[in-house]
């Protein structure tokens, strides 16, 4: 039988919560709307459950606790940003407490579509303090691989608008009032985001993929990169 | 922490802590009622009331969804909602602002439930102090005795059972509220708590209030240019009473 190997918690973690009791594997796959994420993600799912790898998944704005009352309040766009930041964070840890810290006590692989470094990256392009989202976010277990797929906004926009035929009002930053038009505002906000994820990657250190390429070059290389992940057990 | 006077806001706020039973909000709504009078532009703020992380709180609350860190969360959501939304706007116009229980209230209960200090105070730290912050100060008999003479139904986390301090809700009720009572406590003098003896009279307690805020806020300051209505409930407003009076019928 392989150690296992445990984990650690950005900051203070959860009360009551050890990390040596964390097993498992976290993997988290970030990326802006249109980078593949959650196909790469299914790819992954596949690929591992064929393996004989149990698997479970959390993404943003899943949680019993307050999803609902968030897409409610994102779509009246009626919260500041402090309000909306915490809001998030909520359904982030809601989702941390039930179902990716007792998948990893029992040993599962975590696949996270985007992760605390999306909600700190999205605060960050609205001016929030980069040292308060760090102390927010300690309750966060450090993810065993972090890749971010990296697209050139203008390929964004093109696979955006070919999948759903606009652009969507958050993922275009409109509320920063970049631009009155949407399409320059997603490329003004993309590019702030790119820049923010580039800022965190220093301090956090996940491996950026370059996700221009097709589906499968980039399963690929993710595929290898886990495989890398899960035999140092 | 600075406060807002600090800040260069125009207007000040005044905050009321204690425990449940200490009769901190009597004696601030008796303070509003006072600064209404004299003509002064007052707004009064409880916790835990923000119309749109209501429902994501209580649905937490009913079905025990709640955890200490997402218990935090919902709350600190639901005071930058708040605070963002009224508090802010109305400092920046000159208003005095008075609020049932602030950020205090989550720094003893969350870190009665195990929050790490640091971190609930990192998380409220975009918030600046109270001009004011009055705590009432009852003895732990008289604020349990005052909420459980009528032996009302405690609520799960007001009773603090998720804390698994005692499977009877009275019991549990009891030790929590001590605990949350040391946290106060060890964070009066930090925080520039004024302590109230809340075990006096409402009357004698309301003096003093009254006294104490307009020594520390010049309140002619915040004079309304025309003065306000008096709310219709204290008008006799001739419609509600004809209601009343069909309703007897």
């Amino acid at each position: 039988m392989n150690a296992k190997k445990s984990h650690k918690f950005y900051g203070h973690g959860i009360p009551r919560v050890k990390a040596e009791d964390l097993g498992g594997k976290l993997i988290v796959v970030e990326g802006a709307d249109g980078s593949g994420r959650s196909t790469q993600i299914a790819e992954l799912v596949n690929w591992l459950e064929t393996n004989g790898r149990p698997t479970v998944q959390v993404g943003l704005k899943r949680s019993t606790l307050v999803s609902e009352e968030l897409e409610k309040a994102q779509h009246g766009n009626v919260l500041s940003r402090t309000t909306l930041s915490l809001f998030y964070a909520t359904d982030f840890a809601d989702q941390l407490e039930n179902i990716i810290l007792p998948a990893l006590k029992a040993g599962f692989i975590v696949l996270a579509d985007r992760y605390i470094y999306t909600l700190m990256a999205r605060d960050m392009v609205r001016g929030m303090d980069e040292k308060w989202l760090k102390n927010l976010y300690g309750i966060a277990p450090v993810p065993d691989s972090v890749f971010y797929l990296s697209v050139e906004p203008e390929e964004l926009v093109q696979r955006n608008l070919s999948k759903n035929a606009t652009l969507d009002y958050w993922e275009s930053g409109m509320d920063l009032g970049l631009s009155r038009e949407v399409f320059d505002s997603f490329l003004k906000y993309q590019t702030a985001m790119g820049e923010a994820f580039r800022q965190l990657q220093k301090a956090y250190k996940f491996e950026i993929v370059d996700a221009n390429r097709s589906v499968n070059a980039v399963n690929k290389e993710l595929r290898k990169k886990i495989s890398a992940v899960l035999d140092g057990e | 922490m600075k406060t807002f006077a600090e800040m260069n806001f125009p207007g000040r706020l005044i905050a009321v802590e204690g425990l449940d039973g200490s009769g901190k909000s009597t004696q601030i709504y008796l303070l509003k009622r006072w600064l209404e009078a004299e003509g002064i532009k007052v707004y009064f703020s409880e916790w835990n009331s923000s119309e749109l992380v209501k429902s994501a709180t209580s649905k937490g609350k009913k079905r025990e969804l709640l955890t200490p860190t997402t218990f935090s969360l919902i709350h600190a959501t639901d005071f930058a909602d708040r605070y963002e939304r009224h508090l802010v706007p109305l400092l920046r116009a000159g208003y005095i602002v008075l609020c049932d229980r602030y950020v205090f209230t989550a720094f003893a209960r969350d870190v009665t439930r195990g929050c790490p200090p640091d971190w609930v105070r990192g998380n409220y730290s975009f918030a600046c102090a109270p001009d004011l912050t009055m705590f009432f100060k009852a003895d732990l008999e008289v604020s349990l005795s005052r909420i459980l003479e009528g032996r009302p139904k405690l609520k799960f986390f007001e009773a603090g059972m998720d804390l698994r301090l005692s499977s009877d809700p009275y019991e549990s009720f009891k030790i929590f509220q001590g605990r949350i009572l040391e946290q106060y406590m060890a964070m009066s003098k930090e925080f520039n708590f004024i302590v109230m003896d809340a075990n006096e009279n409402v009357e004698k307690q309301q003096v003093l209030v009254r006294k104490l805020v307009s020594e520390k806020i010049d309140l002619k300051k915040f004079k309304r240019r025309s003065p306000l209505p008096l709310p219709p409930s204290l008008l006799g407003d001739p419609e509600s009473k004809e209601e009343l009076e069909d309703k007897a019928a």
